[in-house]
C-alpha cells in the first residue's frame, strides 16, 4: 500500500507479544475518514488489544501507528485522546455517581488542565453542546440521573456521547452492542451510522447481522494477525475466513 | 468566581457556621489562655485535615507521611524564629556567638549555608508556603508518572516519614536533632510566649484555617472536584477522557502539602518549638485518624474530627495515663466500623442520625418533616454503608 494516500489512521507491521506470545502480529491496517471499520474475529484473536495498543493502554513492541500522520506510539493515553481518539471500553465505563449532565460535562475538552479545571464554567455552549450531545444518544431527559441507575443499553450510549464530547476524529467502539436488546440494537446502528458521518469509527463486534448492518469494511483477525480484509460480502465468502469460524 | 459554590450543601453551611462561632468566639470567652493555646495547637493540625479529605476522601490518595510535610512548614518557621533567637549578645557565652546554641554544642563553627536565608522572614514566608508542596510535587510526580498508587503510595509515604524524620534526629548539629528546635522567643521583636501574642496567632491560625477551607470547599464544587472523584473511582476513563492523571494527582498532593506546611508553620508559632517526633510514622497516622473520625469527604467534618479527637487524647490522657491509649484506639475502630464517612456522615441524609429519626420519631412529626428531608429507602443506606465500609478498609 502507498503511503501517498492521506490516510487518516495508517498502521504498519504493528505488533506486541506479553512474555514471548505474540498476541498481535505484523498487523497493516489502512483507514480513511468517515468510515465505519469492523474488526471481527474468534476470542482471543487479538482484537482489543489492537484498540489498546492503538490508544494507549498497551506499549506495542514494534511497528508503527499514524493518525494523521502523526506517530502515536510513544505517547501518552491523554496525549492520544486530545490528537483526537476516542476509546469506549467493553464495559461500560462511566462515573457512576455523577449525573449524565457531569458525566458528559467532564469530558468536555475544555479545562482538561489544572488550572483550567479551577476556573471552568458552566458556559452557554457547553450547557448547549451537552444537550445536543444527549439528544443524539436519547439521554435528553435523564440529564439529571444519576449514572449508576440507567440501564445497561443507556450506558453504553452515555459512553459513546462521552466520547463525542471530546469531539474525536477516530472513535474506537469495544462491543458497543453487547447485552442490548433488539430494538437497542438498532438504535445503536442508527447511532453509529450518524456519527460516521462526520467521524471515523472503528467498531469490535460479534454480531453479524449488527456488523453487516453498519459496517463499511471487514477485518477479520485470527490467531494475533490478519486473515482477511474487505466488504462483509467478500470476507463472508473467504474460505480462510469460513474455516476459522466453521471449520476444525 | 461564585459562592454559590462555597455553599452548595446546607449541611455544610450550618457546620461551618457552627465552626466559625465556636473556634472565634465561644472558645476564646470561655477558656483560660492555656486551654485556648492548646485549641490552637489542635487547630494546626486541622490544616493536615483539610488536605487530607481533598488528597485521601476525594481522590483517594491515603498519604501516611503528612507529617512530613507539616514538618516542613514548622522547621522554615522554626529556623527563622531560632536564629531571631541567637544573636550575638544572648548567645555571647557560646564558643561562636551568634549561631543556635545546638550547633555550637557539635562545634559548628559558622552557620550552614541552609540555614543563610532564614534570617530573612519574607523568605521564610515564601519557604512555608513552597517548599512543602514543591517537595509534595516532585515526590507525587516521582510516582504518579509510574503510576505508583493504592497501598504501596501510603508504605512509600510512610517510609519518607520515616527517613525524613531519622535524617532530622541524626544531625544534631545542622537542625537540632532529636530536641528539635526549641527556645523559641520572638518574631521580629515580638514576644510570641505573651498572652497577648497567644491570642493573636490563635486568631491567626483560626482564619488561615478558615481560608482554607473555603478554599477546599471551593475545590470540591468546581470541575475539579468532580475530576478528582472520577480519579479516584474510574481512574483509566480520566485517562481517556483525555486528563494527565498523574499531573491532577501531584497538583492535589502539593496543595494538601501546602496546607500541612501552614499548620505546622501555626504550631510552631503557638507551641514554641519543633521536632522529630511531629514528623515521623505516629504522628501521620494520627492526622489521618482525625480525618478519619471527622469524616473523609468532608473538609469541616476533617476540621471537627481534629478538635474532638484532640479533646479527646488531652482529657483520655488526664484521667487515664495508662488507659489513654487503647481508648483512642477504640474510638478509631468504632469509627471505621459503625461511622465510615465518620462524624461528618451522620448528619448526611440516609445517614446514622436520619436513619434514627425514621426509626423513633413519632410519625405526625415524620410527615411534617418528610417534604424536607427526603429518606432513601433502608436498603439504599444499608448498601452505601456497605460500600463505604468496603472503601474504607482499601
Amino acid at each position: 500500500m502507498s503511503e501517498e494516500k492521506d490516510f487518516l489512521l495508517y498502521i504498519e507491521g504493528l505488533g506486541v507479544s506479553f512474555d514471548g506470545f505474540k498476541a498481535v502480529d505484523g498487523f497493516n491496517f489502512y483507514m480513511d475518514r468517515n468510515q465505519v471499520h469492523v474488526i471481527i474475529g474468534p476470542n482471543g484473536a487479538g482484537k482489543t488489544t489492537v484498540l489498546d495498543l492503538i490508544c494507549g493502554k498497551t506499549k506495542a513492541t514494534s511497528g508503527s501507528i499514524k493518525f494523521k500522520n502523526k506517530e502515536m506510539r510513544g505517547l501518552k493515553e491523554h496525549e492520544i485522546v486530545r490528537a483526537g481518539v476516542g476509546r469506549k471500553f467493553q464495559n461500560p465505563s462511566i462515573y457512576e455517581n455523577l449525573t449524565v449532565f457531569e458525566n458528559l460535562e467532564i469530558s468536555h475538552p475544555r479545562g482538561r488542565g489544572v488550572w483550567g479545571c479551577l476556573v471552568f464554567q458552566r458556559t452557554e455552549d457547553v450547557s448547549l453542546k451537552i444537550r445536543s450531545v444527549a439528544a443524539d444518544i436519547g439521554l435528553l431527559d435523564r440529564l439529571e440521573t444519576e449514572a449508576g441507575v440507567l440501564s445497561h443499553g443507556q450506558k453504553q450510549w452515555l459512553e459513546i456521547g462521552m466520547l463525542l464530547m471530546q469531539e474525536p476524529e477516530l472513535l474506537m467502539l469495544d462491543e458497543p452492542v453487547a447485552g442490548m436488546s433488539v430494538r437497542e440494537r438498532e438504535a445503536t446502528a442508527q447511532l453509529i451510522r450518524k456519527i460516521s458521518a462526520q467521524r471515523s469509527v472503528i467498531v469490535i463486534e460479534h454480531d453479524m447481522e449488527f456488523v453487516k448492518e453498519i459496517a463499511d469494511r471487514v477485518t477479520v483477525m485470527h490467531l494475533g494477525k490478519i486473515l482477511a480484509e474487505g466488504s462483509m460480502e467478500h470476507v463472508q465468502h473467504d474460505p480462510a475466513v469460513i474455516e476459522v469460524y466453521i471449520g476444525h | 468566581m461564585t459562592y454559590k459554590n462555597l455553599f452548595k450543601s446546607k449541611a455544610e453551611t450550618w457546620s461551618a457556621a457552627a465552626l466559625a462561632l465556636l473556634v472565634l468566639v465561644v472558645l476564646p470567652l470561655l477558656l483560660p489562655i492555656f486551654r485556648l493555646n492548646l485549641f490552637g495547637k489542635y487547630l494546626t493540625f486541622g490544616f493536615v485535615g483539610v488536605g487530607l479529605v481533598l488528597l485521601w476522601g476525594r481522590c483517594g490518595i491515603l498519604s501516611l507521611g503528612q507529617g512530613v510535610f507539616f514538618g516542613l512548614g514548622g522547621y522554615c518557621m522554626a529556623m527563622f524564629l531560632k536564629l531571631e533567637a541567637s544573636d550575638p549578645i544572648s548567645t555571647k557565652i557560646q564558643s561562636t556567638p551568634g549561631i543556635p546554641d545546638f550547633m555550637d554544642w557539635n562545634q559548628l563553627t559558622s552557620l550552614p549555608w541552609f540555614w543563610v536565608p532564614f534570617k530573612s522572614l519574607p523568605f521564610t514566608m515564601i519557604a512555608v508556603l513552597t517548599i512543602p508542596a514543591l517537595v509534595a510535587f516532585i515526590i507525587g510526580w516521582a510516582m504518579f508518572r509510574r503510576r505508583v498508587g493504592g497501598v504501596y503510595f501510603a508504605i512509600i509515604t510512610q517510609a519518607i516519614a520515616l527517613i525524613i524524620s531519622l535524617g532530622i534526629d541524626g544531625n544534631q548539629g545542622l537542625t537540632g536533632g532529636r530536641n528539635g528546635i526549641t527556645d523559641l522567643r520572638t518574631l521580629l521583636g515580638w514576644d510570641i510566649r505573651s498572652t497577648s501574642a497567644q491570642y493573636v496567632l490563635y486568631y491567626v491560625s483560626a482564619l488561615l484555617l478558615f481560608a482554607c477551607i473555603l478554599f477546599g470547599r471551593y475545590v470540591v464544587n468546581t470541575r475539579m472536584g468532580r475530576v478528582l472523584m472520577a480519579i479516584r473511582d474510574r481512574e483509566d476513563r480520566v485517562r481517556f477522557s483525555g486528563y494527565d492523571v498523574a499531573l491532577y494527582r501531584s497538583f492535589i498532593f502539593a496543595l494538601a502539602a501546602l496546607f500541612a506546611g501552614l499548620g505546622g508553620a501555626m504550631f510552631v508559632l503557638q507551641v514554641g518549638f519543633m521536632s522529630p517526633s511531629l514528623i515521623g510514622i505516629v504522628p501521620s497516622i494520627e492526622m489521618v485518624i482525625f480525618a478519619a473520625v471527622g469524616g473523609r469527604l468532608s473538609v469541616i467534618g476533617a476540621v471537627y474530627g481534629t478538635l474532638i479527637v484532640n479533646l479527646g487524647k488531652t482529657t483520655f490522657s488526664e484521667a487515664f495515663p495508662e488507659m489513654w491509649l487503647f481508648l483512642m484506639g477504640g474510638t478509631f475502630i468504632a469509627v471505621v466500623m459503625f461511622f465510615p464517612n465518620g462524624l461528618a456522615g451522620l448528619t448526611e441524609p440516609g445517614g446514622f442520625l436520619s436513619r434514627q429519626w425514621q426509626r423513633w420519631a413519632p410519625k405526625s412529626l415524620l410527615s411534617v418533616f418528610r417534604s424536607e428531608v427526603e429518606p432513601p429507602s433502608e436498603a439504599a443506606s444499608e448498601e452505601s454503608l456497605l460500600k463505604g465500609a468496603t472503601e474504607g478498609v482499601k
